[in-house]
Order: structure tokens, then sequence, then C-alpha cells
């Protein structure tokens, strides 16, 4: 077993695209709190093994009790909630504990025990499932170094630095051998740079221990960071769910554009605008933010449209963005000339395949 | 201590013994019913592991009721309970029971006070580990909890110190009941002042000792 840990997982590149079973699913999930507010409204979700999903959402939204539904931490008043094929209402008390030590869970505190070593803060799960002391040993010595803290090994939580102290908490919630993660704002305490330090653990574990992973943040950077798909909370409910890609280029709902805009900066500054030189007599002026996706996205469109449809363009702002692994710009442009062609100009762009939203000048 | 006697002398180290006796053996009892009702009234509070009106209620009530009964009166109260456990009502070790009550039920108060100091995450990750009830209490609860624990023992035992004094009332030893006798009903300065210096020693020794075994049982 302990060389199984070592070992690095084939890149899922060379593996063929199939479909994996659902590890996580829940199915009309809700919860009232007793004071009668709503947290969880028919909430249903499935995520894949092997996946990093992420569920983004402001606070109040519900996806802190949603995490908790998954081990049972809050019980659903409704609904379904089946981990790894297990019906988790149905099982009793035993049944319980069994299946919440294959789901680990990493905290925004960390939760560690301030009178325990590191060592003995990641044995912990080890030791209330009975796993005897010399194995407890040999399980932190492959753990520790998995997760850069071999050198802390007899340090306390409080001789830590935060990012520190996250190490220690996902080495506990691998201790027990998992197959699913749940990520309850992992990383939310944590400045940018660690952050990204622990969201690119976290994404190497994911490849190496082929884990499954459920996280939930404020952030949507996290989920761009660190995410294969992504579902939007708002009010208990799921707004918008899909590939982080899609998500993030063609996002349906106002609340999820307006947590995709505070990553990619889809908004221009009134004030900018405003400055925008106005159209000649005679003349439209037209704004519009083009999506630069997809097998044109390297064109040099806008020179283009500006001779063939003789305009001018302004390029407001822009800039150029990787998310999942795929490239991607995004150009807010303001085309000025007459208004058939910068009707024929957007025509022409979307014919391409980029994606042309119309704005208020 | 050339300013007493070598009578006066012996009968304040024996004093002395009696009140370590005395608070030694009563904090003893305290600790060891206090902690099990604390833990009982913590666990079973609402929002706690097992909610449990029906006992914490009652338990709550006989906790608050024996802490507002004050000492002196307590003691006397319990006469026939004192009887019943000592086998008589009279003397140090008749006075170590109502002691041991008072300090028992001031105690628990303190000691739950300590447990809910304990951060609920930690809590919450054990429960996330698949933990037994009875592990969160014995390997997350009490552990986290023991710095805060030992110094409510620190606070209990310095007021033990002065409840050991009105043992005298029921005719216990110790400094507290010397001190009445020489120094006050004799008209013994000497006595009086040789008593409180050395409770006030004593006291000293306890709180230190108390703070320094907190400061290394705390990581924080």
């Amino acid at each position: 077993m302990a060389k199984l840990l070592a070992l690095p997982r084939a890149p899922t590149a060379l593996q063929p695209e199939r479909p994996r079973p659902d590890a996580i699913a829940l199915d009309g999930v809700s919860r009232r709190f007793p004071g009668g507010a709503v947290a969880l409204d028919e909430v249903s979700l499935a995520v894949r093994e092997g996946e990093v999903f992420g569920i983004v959402g402001r606070s109040g939204a519900g996806k802190s009790t949603l995490i908790r539904t998954v081990n049972l931490l809050e019980r659903p008043d409704a609904g379904a909630v089946r981990v790894l094929g297990r019906d988790m209402l149905a099982l009793d008390d035993a049944g319980l504990r069994a299946a919440r030590r294959s789901t680990g869970m990493v905290f925004q505190h960390f939760n560690l025990h301030t009178r325990r070593t590191v060592a003995e803060n990641v044995a912990f799960p080890l030791e209330i499932a009975g796993v005897p002391a010399a194995e407890r040993r040999a399980r932190i010595a492959e753990l520790l170094p998995l997760v850069g803290l071999e050198a802390k090994h007899d340090a306390y939580p409080a001789q830590l630095s935060g990012g520190q102290k996250q190490r220690v908490g996902i080495a506990r919630a691998l201790a027990s051998r998992p197959r699913i993660l749940l990520c309850d704002e992992a990383t939310s305490a944590l400045d940018p740079e660690t952050t990204r330090d622990i969201l690119a653990l976290i994404r190497d574990l994911r490849d190496r221990l082929d884990l499954t992973v459920l996280l939930i943040t404020h952030e949507m950077s996290v989920v761009k960071a660190v995410c294969d798909r992504v579902a939007v909370m708002e009010a208990g409910r799921i707004i918008e769910a899909g590939r982080v890609f899609d998500v993030f280029t063609r996002p349906a709902h106002h609340t999820t554009r307006s947590f995709v805009a505070e990553v990619i900066g889809y908004d221009v500054p009134a004030a900018t605008l405003a400055r925008l030189p106005l159209p000649t007599q005679g003349q439209a002026r037209r704004l519009a933010q083009v999506l630069f996706t997809g097998p044109h996205a390297t064109r040099p469109v806008v020179s283009e449209a500006s001779r063939r449809f003789t305009l001018d363009i302004n390029i407001v702002s822009g800039r150029v963005d990787e998310i999942a692994g795929e490239p991607f710009g995004v150009m807010t442009l303001a085309a000025s000339g007459a208004a058939a062609d910068v009707e024929a100009a957007f025509a022409w762009m979307r014919g391409l395949g980029l994606q042309v939203t119309e704005m208020d000048a | 201590m050339t300013w007493l006697s070598p009578a006066l002398q012996d009968l304040l180290v024996e004093a002395l013994w009696d009140t370590v006796v005395m608070v030694g053996a009563s904090a003893a009892i305290a600790v060891a019913f206090g902690l099990p009702i604390a833990l009982l009234l913590h666990v079973t509070a609402p929002g706690g592991l097992s909610p449990n009106a029906l006992v914490n209620r009652p338990l709550g009530l006989v906790v608050n009721a024996t802490r507002s009964t004050p000492f002196i009166i307590l003691m006397v109260a319990i006469v026939p309970f004192t009887r019943l456990v000592a086998g008589t009502s009279i003397g140090t070790g008749a006075a170590i029971v109502p002691l041991a009550l008072a300090a028992t039920a001031f105690l628990a108060r303190l000691f739950e006070n300590a447990l809910r100091e304990v951060d609920r995450g930690v809590i919450e990750a054990a429960r996330a580990m698949g933990a037994t009830r009875l592990q969160i209490v014995a390997k997350v609860l009490v552990p986290e909890a023991l710095p805060g624990l030992v110094a409510a023992t620190t606070v209990a035992l310095v007021s033990l110190v002065g409840f050991s004094a009105m043992a005298g009332a029921v005719g216990g030893g110790g400094l507290g009941d010397l001190g009445i006798r020489f120094g006050y009903q004799r008209f013994m300065p000497e006595v009086m002042a040789t008593v409180v210096v050395i409770l006030i020693l004593f006291v000293q020794g306890l709180q230190s000792f108390g703070d320094w075994l907190v400061r290394r049982l705390s990581h924080r």
C-alpha cells in the first residue's frame, strides 16, 4: 500500500476519454434551519470520480451547508446523498463513521489540535480508526513528504504559518487513504501566494492519488486555478453549472457574470467609457465585448474588420488568459462607422466563432 | 520563628499539615467528580454532542443550588450526610466532606467553561473523520481543554484554602482555625500574622505552580 502512494497516476492525456462514475451524487437535497431559513433548496449535483469540482457562491449562499451534507455533518431534510455508490442517509452510526473515514475534509481554519504535534495531528484519524502505532508512524513518514512538511514532524501548529497549517490539514485528511477530499474554503484564510501553492498541491495530489475533490469557495480565482467543473450557488440553489471554461467564457446568469468579472475583468469603468470620442455626424458607434476562443482566436480580427468594413475600431480593454489550460482572449471594442457596416462587422466576427456581446455605450 | 514558642511552632506545623490535607483531599475528590459532571453538562447542552435537556437542566440546577449555598451554611446543613460518609461530623476529616462538595460544584462550572473554550472546528474535524462521541470527548475535548482545566483547578485550590479556614466551625483544624483560636480569641497578633503570611505564601505557591503548568501544557 505504501508504494501505491508514491506512484504517479498515468497522465490524463494518454487515457481515452471515458465517462467515470459519480463519486458524489446529491439529488434534490433540501435543508431548512430551525429558524426557518432555507439553506439548501432542492440541490442536485453530480461529482465524477477524479475531477476537481468547485462550488462558488457568496457567503450565505448555502455552499457550506452543501459540502457538509456530503459527509452528513449536516443532515438534509429531504433528498438523497450518495457517496461512492453508498446511500449515506441509510447508514447506521457505525456505517456512517466508516463512510466518513473514506472522505477526507480540509477546513478554512485548519481545525488542528493545538496540543498535538504535526505528526500527532496527522496520526489522529488513524488513531481513532484503531491503526497500530507502528503503522501510524510509517504512514506519517509517507504523508509529511507528500505535503512538504517532513521537517516539521515535531512542531506544534502554533509554530507554523497558515500555509503550513493547511498542509497539515491536508495530510491529516489524506491519512486514512480517502478517495474523496472535501475542501471547505480551504484557502480563504491564506494570502494569495500561499493560496496558489495550496491549490497546486491539491491538484497535484488529485493527480497522484486519483482523488475526487469537491471544494467550496467564494473566490472565482480559486475555481479558475484548480477546478474542472463548477457550480454557482445563490440562495440555496445551484443557478449555473458546467465546465469551468464554459462557465467563464459563456456565463448565463448575472450572478455568474459578476463572479467571472472578478477574475476576468469584463467590466470597463464608466469613466473610461465617457472619455471615448463621440461618433461623427451620421455615424454609429457601438461597444462590444469580443471573446476570442476556438480556431480563429489567434486571427488578427480587429485589423481585418477595420479594413473590410471601413471602421474605426478603438480597443478599450483587452487581455489574454488561460482557464483550465485553455487559452482565451477578451477585448472590449468601440467600433465607429456606418451603422450597416458595424452590424456587418459584428456578424462577420460571430461567423468566425467569436462571441460578440454588445454593451450599452 | 523565634517569636513563637516551641509549642506554638508545633501547632503551626500541624495546622499547616491539616490545611494541606483538607485542601488536597477535597480538591482531588472535586476533580474526580467535577470533571464527569462538567462533561455531562457540556455534552448534553443544546448544540452539544448529545443534547439532552432531561439530563442537562436538573444537573445544572443541582450544581447551581450547591454553588449558591454559603459554605458555612452548607457545612452545617449536610451534617447528616457528613456523618454518613466520614463516620463523624467533627474534625479535619469531617470537614473534607463539605469542602469537597462545594468544590465539586464550583469546579464543575469552571470545567464546563474550559470545555466550552475548545474550538468547535476541531470537534467538527473529528466528527468528519469518523470519531465516535466517546473518542471526541477523550481524545479531543479533554486534551484540548487541559490547560483550561488546570487553570480552573488552580482557581478552585485557592478558593479551597479560603473555605478551609472555616473548617474550625465544625471542629476541623488548619491554619484558619489556628488563626481564629490563638490570633483572635487569645489576642496573639504574632500568631495571626504568621498564619496570614503562611497562607499568602501557600496561595502564591499554588498559583505560580498552576500558571507554570498551564504554560507547559498549552501550545498556543
